[in-house]
């Protein structure tokens, strides 16, 4: 265990990021040109599979569907309107400059390298920050009603600490107003035939025949029905993992399996430690806690943080005087205060938290206090802001935050890293894309606020429809049908497992044990981790892992509508991902965004890059079964974004 | 608390259901609504019964997949108490100890039953295919600012596109009628200069298809409206009305 840093067998050199030759403003006119076209009469003669039918997968499978490519879209929803890029509150970046106060594609694209703490790859992001004007056009023209201006031009607003004004916004539902906007697209091109869809369909393996993404394996969740899917290529636009946490705010049904599955199959995983926690969420009431709330980060402006400063108060919030309130944000960073990034408002909570500062019956969580911007803005200034906020909180924990402070803690929101995908979004099996929050393309170590919308609408109508067209025109693949070998195997695998999971009949739900891993990894490759943390959950995991095949109790059957059996088959892909996880943290000893090892830090408690030993991607590689996985590593070079430290004192 | 759960239990829809009654001793009023079918399942797998099924997914309001029935109001909502909300979001303190809680699916025809307490609302899906959306494909579009939209049209727009299809409409109208639902996305596309060339086939069509799936009709009653968790207003309704009178002016016919 001690050297286990050692026994990673690390490759360099193995991953070609495609990206094509020249200045980074003409890199993708130039590849559009340059990238191998379909005929248009032929594009009905190619299959193409899309997994997810959020922003990425919405957006991709209606404009593949638009071009003439046949599609077919799986989700396990019942609708593809309710995939969880519903959630997402704040609104979407671009660089429209409307608002003329200097932003440019420049800087979107610089602003977001920065934010990503210099992890991520300059060509994609610069892709990104040109197409997001797009993304805006396309949006409006669809019908989504983004707030306007009273002259009836669209709003913008400053969003997380940026410098200018470039988020666009539909109330505080941007998130599903842009999900209806592509669903509304997709709607259409299964009216018009060109996309079929399936939903309460999961994907549970993808077929790969002579080293091409062929197809995937899939359970119908009604009748439990097990079938095969066979196609030129497919795309994976199946979110993040937050919910290896247990406790995040992805939706209950978010879950790795899609990728995991890809992984196995030879898809590289890529900085899957970088993930995303949010600063303000509900904290957990209890043992029977879900999931968590967000509240929108917009809070910040206007609350101010605290805790008692002294760790026994057991006084009522609205009893503790002035002087002994700790506003610890305020002190420790004057400039910014409350406004600090979303990572260091997280940490500083854990850490007042954790030194026994914490708030409410639990002790988990730190005072949002409105009280002084009520006094000096009046109560109705804070309802028309935030009203829809407050309603919610209180419907939730039946507190009033107009008259007492609200509670709230971090939680899991967003995971940067994912399946490593090239330039073309092409994972490491030719004919298999990833999309969206699935990839790890383009938010390096941290994520902007309202990017992430941007990227998985820019990933499905303006990225992948046209490398999709390349691969497609280039592919050669053979004829395959159902009865191939390859196909045979997977089926057969995912029956196997199915049956094995219904005849431990053990004494532990399935649920009981996600929240012991999910404790595990929050504790140990959570907000802070240690050396010693990360050692303890690459301990515990294979642990429960193990307890978990002897003693998990599946109710139910296989040919049923069975929510046991489908939240049992992705529990035991996190059980496995988390360990590579685990690895990932473990071996990245830098601090870099998201991802903060205590061991390095500035003299301030910043989160310290290691540039010269660590400005790199990396890409694991499955290895076999009970093997450590391979670690390749994809160089980074920043030719247009200076590296500096971050500072916000 | 102590709490009686009267549970629909049915185990697909080709059989027969009933109702089925289960204890719970020990529900944290801090807990939510679905946090506490949560526990009962936890209990139900523990003495090797089967679990209930029940859709939900972000618990959060607004992927608008739960969908229950609690004590005959979609939602289980009690607007004095508490405001607008889906049955995700309902906490347990809303409930008094020793209570008898009757849990139900949608009922309509239009939502067939699939299992205890889910069922398809693939329904909801073919009215929007059906019409309810801009035909623009990607990357046709101009400018987004290029034709300005008054601020009241806008705010109308998203006050209908806040729907989030649950189908609680449907499961209170007494006739199972989705004019609700329908007629809120009409009255998104609407009111915006984008949506103005469809119009009037959008209507007929929609309407047409939400007719086909075995919808009643509107007779306002107003049960929609009350239990909506995104506050849509009838208004949308009447409005759909009069857009299917001009569009009979016209003489548009459905294509769907």
């Amino acid at each position: 265990m001690k050297n286990i840093i050692d026994q990673i067998k690390v490759v360099e050199g193995s991953l070609n990021s495609a990206v094509p030759e020249g200045r980074i403003q003409d890199v993708w006119d130039n590849h559009r040109f340059n990238m191998k076209l379909v005929n248009p009469a032929n594009k009905r003669k190619f299959n193409v599979i899309v997994v997810g039918s959020g922003l990425a997968g919405g957006a991709a499978a209606a404009t593949m569907g638009e071009l003439g490519y046949n599609v077919q879209c799986f989700f396990y929803q019942d609708s593809a309107r309710r995939a969880h890029s519903v959630a997402a509150q704040g609104g979407i970046n671009a660089a429209k400059n409307y608002q003329n106060d200097g932003d440019s594609i420049f800087r979107l694209f610089y602003d977001t390298v920065k934010g990503g703490d210099y992890r991520s790859r300059e060509a994609n992001v610069y892709r990104l920050a040109q197409v997001s004007n797009n993304i805006i056009d396309q949006c409006v023209a669809q019908g989504v009603p983004f707030a306007r201006e009273y002259g009836g031009a669209l709003d913008n607003r400053s969003f997380g600490g940026a410098q200018v004004s470039r988020t666009f916004y539909a109330r505080g539902q941007t998130g599903q107003q842009l999900l209806l906007g592509a669903y509304q697209a997709l709607s259409r091109q299964a009216a018009a035939g060109s996309v079929k869809l399936y939903p309460r369909t999961e994907m549970l393996d993808l077929i790969v025949i002579n080293g091409q993404a062929r197809g995937i394996v899939t359970r119908n969740m009604v009748t439990g029905e097990i079938k095969s899917y066979l196609a030129d290529a497919v795309v994976l636009a199946t979110g993040g993992y937050g919910n290896l946490y247990y406790l995040s705010t992805n939706a209950m049904g978010c879950n790795v399996t899609a990728s995991w599955r890809a992984y196995k199959r030879g898809a590289f995983f890529a900085n899957p430690c970088y993930v995303q926690i949010h600063p303000t969420c509900i904290p957990p009431a209890g043992e029977h806690q879900s999931k968590l709330t967000l509240m929108s980060e917009s809070l910040r402006n206007d609350g101010r943080i605290w805790v008692p400063r002294n760790p026994n108060d057991t006084r009522k919030a609205n009893d503790i005087p002035e002087a002994e309130r700790y506003y610890y944000l305020e002190e420790k960073y004057p400039s910014f205060g409350n406004l600090v990034p979303r990572d260091v408002a997280s940490r500083n909570a854990k850490t007042v938290v954790d030194e026994g500062h914490g708030v409410g019956e639990l002790k988990n969580g730190v005072y949002l206090d409105f009280a002084e911007s009520i006094g000096r803005l009046g109560a109705h200034i804070i309802k028309e802001r935030y009203g829809n906020l407050f309603d919610m909180y209180t419907s939730i924990t039946g507190e009033d935050p107009y008259k007492v402070p609200m509670r709230i803690y971090p939680a899991i929101h967003y995971t940067m890293g994912g399946t490593w995908v090239d330039y073309n979004l092409q994972t490491t099996i030719p004919g298999l894309f990833s999309i969206g929050e699935a990839n790890f393309s383009d938010h390096g170590a941290n994520r902007l606020g309202a990017s992430a919308l941007m990227q998985g609408l820019a990933d499905g109508y303006f990225v992948i429809p046209y490398t999709m067209g390349n691969y497609l025109a280039q592919a050669k693949s053979e004829k395959v049908d159902t009865n191939h070998p390859a196909v045979r195997e997977a089926e057969a695998g995912v029956n196997e497992r199915m049956k094995k999971l219904l005849s431990i009949n053990g004494k532990r739900s399935v649920s009981s044990f996600h929240r012991e891993l999910g404790r595990v990894i929050w504790d140990n490759v959570g907000m802070a981790r240690t050396d010693a943390g990360l050692r303890t959950a690459l301990k515990r995991i294979p642990e429960i892992r193990a307890e978990f095949w002897e003693n998990v109790r599946v109710p139910g059957s296989a040919d049923d509508l069975n929510q046991s059996l489908e939240m049992a088959g992705r529990v035991v892909d996190f059980l496995e991902f988390g360990e590579v996880m685990a690895l990932d943290a473990l071996h990245r000893a830098e601090s870099c965004g998201g991802h903060f090892r205590e061991e390095s830090q500035t003299e301030e408690g910043e989160a310290l890059r290691d540039d010269e030993n660590f400005a790199y991607t990396a890409a694991w590689e499955y290895a076999g079964e009970g093997k450590m996985p391979i670690l390749n590593k994809e160089p980074l070079t920043f030719e247009y974004v200076k590296l500096t430290q971050r500072s916000y004192k | 608390m102590k709490l009686t759960l009267r549970v629909w239990r049915q185990k697909n829809s080709n059989t027969q259901g009933q109702l089925e009654d289960h204890q719970l001793d020990d529900v944290s009023p801090d807990s939510s609504f679905l946090e506490m079918i949560d526990d009962l399942n936890e209990k139900l797998t523990n003495e090797g019964k089967e679990p209930i099924a029940f859709d939900h997914d972000c618990r959060e309001g607004i992927c608008g997949m739960c969908s229950l029935v609690v004590n005959g109001v979609a939602h289980g909502q009690d607007r004095e108490l508490i405001k607008a909300v889906t049955i995700c979001q309902l906490h347990m303190r809303n409930f008094h100890g020793g209570e008898t809680i009757v849990l139900e699916p949608w009922r309509a025809k239009g939502f067939p039953i699939l299992k205890d307490l889910i069922v398809d609302r693939g329904a909801f899906d073919r009215i929007i295919q059906a019409g309810g959306f801009i035909s623009v494909g990607t990357g046709s579009a101009p400018d987004a600012n290029a034709s300005p939209i008054p601020k009241k049209n806008a705010d109308i727009a998203m006050d209908a596109a806040a729907c989030i299809g649950c189908g609680a409409c449907v499961a209170a109208c007494p006739n199972a009628s989705a004019m609700l639902f329908t007629s809120a996305k009409m009255g998104n596309l609407n009111h915006l200069p984008q949506g103005q060339t469809e119009r009037y086939q959008r209507v007929v069509n929609m309407v047409t298809q939400m007719d086909k799936e075995g919808f009643g009709a509107c007779t306002n009653m107003g049960e929609c409206e009350a239990v909506c968790p995104k506050e849509i207003n009838l208004d949308f309704i009447a409005q759909m009305n009069k857009d299917l009178i001009t569009a009979a002016l016209k003489g548009i016919g459905p294509t769907v």
